[in-house]
């Protein structure tokens, strides 16, 4: 019923989130702020020049936004900026439009689900949406709004 | 755990009284619909549709200028709205009704009207910790404007006012004391009359935030004695887009217009404009026609279900459904005031409400997820938001059992 949104790998991460904790050298960080349910998440990147080198989220919220932020830490693990923000217009592709999902995506395919539940997207790209204001540096909090 | 539907109620015909109510007649994900969002807006029986569509249908026209035949019929129609409403809340005159969009534009409006001419620097505001949103911004902007003073009046982990805080809070600068009747986040029955009593005796005026309290209990706004009393017709079984503000009619008087436009005028020339008498100096512009007669056939409904029967009604439900939800582990009530309507707000632990509101979703059940615009409600409980499942009368004891299954779900899934 619901194990279409719900797969095993979200509620996984959802329970024990991986990359969970505030990180004291960090290079970037930033906010985010989804109004609509009031969930909150704070972003860490370690950088070395352009590629990231670590990534930690702060924060708690649904399932959803949880495990988005757990999974993206994950997968930007390695990646340049510019494939970060590539990465992420897949990701909102994925949720948004029927296009097959891209193969860079790896284990976010997971999120797919998410389609077919239109008032649960803004839950799976706060994560997303903090992650291009680290990138650029934006001082103010990402806002899903 | 299912009680025969005998017991509740006995002359209480929920089955029919769904009969009038089309839209509860439809399956959502393959379940039966079990709408508990009434708090949120409530359904509209055939009354209140039919009366929309005969006015587009049959007497559709501009109010109050036509001397043709629909004008006429329009103006009556919409008119008679303002005696119902006169009777509904018990006014001294249907000229104390004002027509407006809803309970948030009846705040503004005093806040925005009666507020700027009356408030001034060092002022003070009194609203409670357990306001709707509505019932908090537009006496902050007013305090902003005026230098004035918002203050708080405190709750205690029930969820209900703490009277003695309350006492301590009024002074003579305290202008106005703004409050819910009952609220929406917690369910909290407020001593609407007490706390305008000792407003009163403090010299300050009041305003009662009606909108949960107008679709649960008899209003009686000679008995409270309130200043200003406020809801929407969409919260009472009626369409959006109309509501009612009620003020005490030599307050109405002095208080300067809210909007200009026409309606609200008498005379108009290039140097000059002298104002219509109250209400209609406060409604400028061609109103909500069509929701205002709504409204009327909403009124008439809910007087011929009976208020007494619907607060007897719903109380059962309100208790079965608190004995039900406490039997869920891990599951915590929001509001637990001795003095209750029909809303059952809570959190379960390690279950975000949003999660909790889409697996509800997939089995029908229509639920509220959200800090309800009352984030200072959320920040004082600590929590973020709330599962609320708010009730009507024609909810029943097997939509309750429905929401404890779904609830049983929701552990599955996130257990």
């Amino acid at each position: 019923m619901v194990d279409d949104l719900y797969q095993e790998t979200i509620l996984d991460h959802s329970k024990r989130p991986r990359n969970h904790h505030p990180m004291d050298d960090a290079d970037r960080k930033a906010d985010g702020y989804n109004p609509l349910c009031g969930d909150k998440l704070r972003l860490y990147l370690k950088m070395d020049g352009d590629v990231v080198q670590d990534a930690s989220f702060e924060g708690s919220g649904c399932a959803i936004s949880t495990a988005s932020a757990s999974l993206m830490t994950e997968s930007l693990k390695g990646k340049t900026r510019e494939e970060a923000l590539k990465l992420l217009d897949k990701f909102h592709d994925l949720l948004t439009t029927d296009t097959p999902a891209s193969r860079d995506l790896g284990k976010l395919v997971v999120f797919c689900g998410v389609r077919d539940y239109p008032a649960r997207v803004k839950c799976a790209t706060l994560a997303w949406h903090t992650l291009k204001s680290a990138l650029n540096n934006v001082p103010d909090p990402a806002s899903t709004e | 755990m299912s009680m025969a539907g005998s017991v509740i109620s006995a002359g209480f015909d929920v089955e029919k009284i769904r009969e009038d109510f089309p839209v509860l007649k439809q399956t959502i994900h393959g379940k039966p619909l079990v709408y508990l969002d009434s708090a949120a807006t409530a359904q509209k029986p055939f009354a209140v549709i039919d009366a929309i569509r005969k006015f587009h249908e049959v007497d559709c026209a501009n109010i109050h200028r036509g001397v043709h035949e629909l004008s006429q019929r329009s103006t009556a129609a919409y008119e008679e709205t303002r005696s119902k409403a006169k009777r509904f809340l018990n006014a001294r005159s249907k000229n104390e009704i004002v027509f407006v969009r809803g309970t948030t534009e009846g705040i503004n409006l005093v806040a925005s009207s009666w507020g700027r001419k009356n408030v001034k620097e060092d002022d003070e505001i009194l609203i409670s910790a357990m306001e709707h949103h509505s019932n908090i911004v537009p006496w902050q902007m007013l305090c902003e404007e005026k230098g004035a003073r918002l203050r708080v009046i405190p709750m205690n982990d029930r969820g209900e006012l703490i009277l003695e805080a309350y006492t301590a809070l009024l002074n003579p600068r305290t202008r106005l004391v703004a409050f819910g009747h009952v609220s929406n986040a917690l369910g909290t029955i407020n001593p609407a009359r007490e706390i305008i009593e000792m407003a009163h005796r403090a010299g300050a005026l009041t305003l009662v935030d009606g909108a949960q309290a107008a679709p649960h209990m008899k209003v009686d706004v000679q008995a409270l004695d309130s200043d200003f009393y406020t809801f929407s017709g969409h919260k009472v079984f009626g369409p959006t887009g109309i509501g009612v503000l009620h003020g005490k009619i030599k307050l109405l008087n002095a208080m300067p217009p809210y909007q200009g436009g026409g309606d609200m005028i008498r005379t108009v020339t290039f140097e000059k404009t002298t104002y219509n008498d109250v209400p209609y100096k406060f409604e400028a512009g061609t109103p909500n026609i069509a929701g205002g007669i709504g409204l009327g056939a909403a009124i008439d409904y809910v007087h011929h279900i009976g208020l007494d029967n619907i607060a007897a009604y719903e109380q059962e439900l309100l208790a079965y459904g608190a004995g039900a939800l406490e039997q869920i582990p891990g599951l915590r009530m929001i509001g637990t005031a001795r003095e209750k309507a029909a809303v059952l707000s809570f959190v379960m632990e390690g279950i975000h409400p949003h999660d909790i509101g889409t697996v509800l979703d997939r089995q029908g059940i229509a639920v509220r997820t959200g800090h309800h615009c009352a984030q200072p409600v959320m920040d004082w409980f600590h929590i973020p938001a709330t599962t609320r499942a708010s009730l009507a009368f024609y909810n029943t004891i097997a939509e309750i059992d429905a929401l404890a299954a779904g609830l049983k779900k929701v552990k599955e899934v996130f257990g």
